[in-house]
């Protein structure tokens, strides 16, 4: 789906499903740092044929949105709450990773635009290892290995892929290497540098799910525990055994099922 | 300084794409000898139908044991996924019909596999698929033979059966220049030898009955997408970014991004093209597969002592092998293969096509069979066999002479293979 937001094009998966004369609640799938919407790949066309409009979206300067990429948390939680007023409605919102924060921070601070919030990799802060955003910042390859060696468990580095003949390793890494000049190394930053997870936790109303792999490496299961803590809203924690990072793409079939769940309560 | 840390070549070469069975712990991939799959309700079976939940509904789209060495051969060449299929000819065929169609053209390297060149210059035609045939060792002339309607640069990373060497970086930067993506197939190579995706390949086609499986006894091929093609910066690619109405009009660069090529070559071309591998095919190539590191070490080493004898003997007229000086490509190989560029050769026999036949003959350890990348050494007489419907003057335009053959060399002790085919060339001169 293209379309115009800001004067800027906007770009997104929908599972093929148009948007136009439904009426079901919208759910807008925010991606991580340097990724885009086909990270959403095993979930966008599942929800979008079991009772939500869903928009797997291109943040800006991400796959085919127009940019710049925006700097900041706070940044990109306004462009999602523009996105709820384009719309006209209020979101549900999925976010893995930076989308994550994203999704925490527009839940806490515009809480009119979000019906509820799924934050999948998720921790209440997210500080970048200093040769990662060296790497990312020079575009240098290295960036997209290291996010995929830290990226997925120990189990899941040698696959077993739930989609026949995808390579999960392969793919993150391939997803990566496709971001625009610089784009990773700004993402980077806007994780490293935002600081207000857990007072958006705290202002939270709407139902919280977290998805938390037991063996992320980039955001250590221990960390989103000051988040789930300071949630007083309704809330869910699944934890994912032998899970790491790109929790959707390792457990594609738990993560649909508990985002269905959640959001059709 | 921090670094990646992945699974290394030979642990994947084991255990990419599975894990012991959570049923019965069974540590081998099981054969899953069954046609289809239950479902757990009618949703279920929508979900699957629509590309909406993963999971397998019938043998001839996906396979557990088909899906664990897809997984595996991905894995080993760095691609994004993998699709297994019936042969090596029936992965070079999913990987044209899926991204030509009608009208469409080929820029292909004129040494190839005496079947691709039939497939793109006889058959393709039919299906108004045309082909223009160029010298893999220029890439100047992939880039001439460029037109409005080019759709795919073929070539084979080595070539069929003069070992020419691809300079996989030059083509794919020809091809990209062009909005084309390039495919290679790299079975004489296997991924232990090179990762053309490294190199700048798009798309990597692979007979498995050669070396990855190593044993001659099954038939198989694949087709790794190696994922970092801009399908869509490229617009030339319809079948992978406007709405395909097979399955509700989805669209696979907006749903799959890099994996486009592979899910639209499993839910359109598997599905509707049939050439689907078997799982018990699939069970015998993983039994090659463990072992292929250790295998084409030995290959290459027993090629290179194959290749100092041949250089000794008087009956042989000339060598073609990448590690042998007088290869054209000597250089290119050093720098693209320095575990050793494969272990195949060809070599001319003095006396010509008489005495090549009499060496034919006269090999006893050696078969005589039209194959290549068995563990048993191989030999053949190209013009009379693989490439024996082509003219004479696409032979020559393959640079196939009459005195050509080729040797594909095995696992013996290289001893023995020198001795038979030593011998065999006494034989031819007398």
């Amino acid at each position: 789906m293209l379309f115009s937001l800001n004067k800027k094009q906007v770009h997104g998966a929908t599972g093929a499903v148009s948007f136009e004369g439904r009426s079901e609640p919208i759910v807008v799938l925010i991606h991580g740092a340097g990724m885009d919407r086909s990270v959403w790949s095993q979930q966008t066309r599942f929800l979008a044929h079991h009772g939500f409009r869903a928009l797997a979206v291109d943040l800006p300067e991400h796959g085919h949105s127009e940019g710049p990429a925006l700097g900041s948390v706070a940044e990109l939680a306004k462009w999602i709450v523009d996105l709820a007023d384009y719309f006209g409605e209020s979101l549900h919102l999925v976010g893995h990773s930076m989308g994550a924060l994203v999704a925490l921070h527009t839940a806490g601070h515009h809480k009119n635009s979000v019906s509820s919030v799924s934050l999948l990799g998720v921790g209440a802060s997210m500080p970048v290892h200093p040769e990662l955003q060296e790497a990312a910042d020079a575009n240098d390859v290295k960036a997209a290995q290291l996010i995929t060696s830290w990226g997925h468990s120990t189990r899941h580095h040698l696959g077993n892929n739930p989609t026949p003949g995808l390579s999960m390793t392969g793919g993150t890494q391939a997803l990566i290497e496709s971001a625009s000049s610089g784009v990773l190394g700004i993402d980077l930053m806007a994780c490293a540098t935002y600081d207000g997870a857990l007072g958006s936790a705290e202002q939270i109303e709407c139902p919280v799910l977290f998805l938390l792999g037991a063996e992320d490496k980039m955001t250590p299961r221990k960390t989103a525990q000051p988040l789930i803590d300071t949630v007083s809203s309704s809330k869910s924690v699944i934890d994912l055994p032998e899970t790491g990072h790109m929790v959707m793409i390792e457990e594609p079939d738990r993560v649909r099922q508990e985002l269905l769940t959640h959001m059709s309560n | 300084m921090v670094e990646p840390e992945f699974r290394r070549f030979d642990t994947r070469a084991l255990h990419a794409g599975q894990h012991p069975d959570p049923s019965t712990g069974s540590r081998a991939v099981p054969i899953h000898q069954t046609t289809s799959y239950v479902f757990d309700s009618v949703d279920h079976a929508a979900g699957l139908y629509n590309l909406e939940t993963s999971g397998h509904i019938y043998s001839r789209i996906s396979n557990p044991t088909v899906a664990v060495l897809e997984e595996r051969i991905a894995s080993l060449e760095g691609g994004v996924g993998a699709v297994c299929t019936a042969s090596g000819m029936a992965a070079l065929h999913l990987a044209v019909a899926t991204l030509l169609n009608s009208g469409d053209h080929i820029v292909a390297s004129r040494n190839i596999y005496g079947g691709a060149f039939i497939l793109m210059n006889h058959t393709l035609p039919r299906f108004g698929i045309t082909t223009t045939f160029v010298d893999p060792r220029d890439p100047e002339e992939f880039a001439k033979a460029i037109q409005k309607n080019t759709r795919l640069i073929f070539a084979e990373t080595l070539g069929n059966p003069g070992i020419e060497v691809l300079d996989i970086d030059a083509v794919s930067d020809v091809a990209h220049a062009a909005g084309l993506p390039l495919c290679v197939d790299s079975t004489f190579c296997t991924p232990y030898l090179i990762n053309p995706i490294e190199h700048g390949a798009d798309i990597i086609t692979h007979s498995a009955t050669k070396f990855l499986g190593g044993h001659g006894i099954a038939i198989g091929g694949v087709v790794v997408d190696g994922g970092r093609f801009d399908w869509d910066a490229s617009g030339k690619f319809p079948t992978l970014t406007e709405p395909y109405e097979g399955y509700h009009n989805i669209t696979f660069t907006e749903e799959f991004g890099p994996a486009a090529l592979s899910m639209r070559a499993r839910a359109e071309g598997l599905k509707d093209f049939g050439a689907c591998m078997s799982p018990a095919n699939a069970f015998y190539l993983l039994q090659g597969v463990e072992t292929l590191p250790l295998r084409m070490a030995k290959h290459v080493e027993n090629t290179k002592q194959v290749i100092e004898m041949l250089d000794n003997h008087d009956a042989v007229q000339w060598i073609k092998h990448p590690d042998h000086p007088s290869h054209p490509d000597h250089d290119l190989a050093k720098r693209l293969y320095p575990k050793g560029a494969g272990a195949i050769l060809s070599f001319g026999v003095k006396g010509g096509r008489d005495a090549g036949r009499k060496f034919i003959e006269n090999v006893s350890l050696a078969s005589h069979l039209a194959n290549v990348g068995d563990a048993k050494t191989l030999v053949i007489h190209p013009g009379s066999t693989t490439h024996q419907q082509m003219s004479d003057e696409d032979l020559e335009t393959a640079g196939i002479s009459e005195d050509l053959v080729r040797v594909s060399v095995g696992l013996e002790d290289a001893d023995d293979i020198c001795s038979d085919l030593s011998k065999a060339l006494r034989a031819s001169q007398r």
